[in-house]
């Protein structure tokens, strides 16, 4: 693990049925290098919101994490319609989902607000119109 | 208490019971999916009505000891099979979810 590992996922946007299986991956492959389970947790829940936010908002994306002896980073990447009010959105509550995702019990508007709960550092970039990008870093103990 | 013995106790059934001996420790009631990951406890029997295959998903990532379905509802088609191939356990009620919560605390 001294060296650093990192991991790609490439999240489908069409298969709304299957959203979650990077974030299930990652917690496998945590599990595997004997990462903490609240740790695991943690990265599994922040990484479970981003990846559904991609899946439902920006019609999926890329999501990369690195595990190094300090931290487990998290870098989730789309092309989608880009969030045109950053702190709104990160507000709890709020939520532009459609109801035929809310009828699935997606649309609480606490994705984001989980995202920023169960990690250490986390920020949002993003272009209305082009894209977001959202790094988190959940610290590993020293 | 283990998943299998709140099955017995509680007169649920099972609908994917693949880790039947994994402890329950507390108990979340909620349908929205971002509040269950927020807010419900690793080992804990999550209570809910929503049964769309998104629920395994989350049941793994948040640790959940269990989901239990109430007020009869039974997991959508294939939900079982998916649940039983990733190790989530799924238990079923009859009862309101008021009543299932009831039956956990007389059973935990
Ligand atoms: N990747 C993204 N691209 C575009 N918009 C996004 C993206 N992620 C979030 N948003 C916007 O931010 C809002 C809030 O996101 P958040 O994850 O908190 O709630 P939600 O996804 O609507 O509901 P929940 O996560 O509770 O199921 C979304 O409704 C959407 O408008
Ligand atoms: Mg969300």
């Amino acid at each position: 693990m001294s060296e650093g590992l990192s991991f790609h996922f490439d999240v489908d946007g069409d298969s709304f049925t299957s959203a979650g299986q990077a974030s299930v991956q990652v917690k496998k492959d945590l599990r595997r290098l004997g990462v903490d389970p609240e740790i695991i947790r943690r990265v599994s829940i922040a990484m479970y919101e981003g990846e559904i936010n991609m899946v439902i908002h920006a019609h999926g994306g890329h999501a990369e994490v690195r595990v190094t002896e300090q931290a487990v980073e998290i870098i989730l990447e789309d092309r989608g319609p880009g969030i045109a009010d950053i702190e709104q959105a990160m507000q709890a509550g709020f939520s532009t989902a459609p109801d035929a995702i809310r009828s699935l019990g997606f649309g609480a508007g606490m994705g984001l607000p989980n995202m920023k709960r169960y990690t250490d550092h986390m920020d949002i970039q993003s272009t209305v119109g082009v894209g977001t990008r959202i790094t988190m870093r959940v610290d590993l103990p020293q | 208490m283990t998943v299998q013995q709140l099955m017995e106790q509680g007169g649920f059934t099972a609908a994917a019971l693949p880790e039947g001996d994994r402890e329950v420790s507390g108990v979340y009631i909620g349908d929205l999916l971002s509040w269950v990951m927020g807010r419900a406890g690793a080992g804990e029997a999550w209570i809910t009505i929503m049964s769309n295959r998104n629920i395994v998903a989350v049941a793994m990532l948040a640790d959940t000891a269990c989901i239990l379905l109430a007020e009869g509802v039974q997991p959508d088609e294939g939900v079982a099979a998916l649940a039983e191939e990733k190790g989530v356990n799924i238990l079923c009620s009859p009862h309101s979810a008021y009543e299932t919560a009831l039956r956990l605390r007389d059973a935990l």
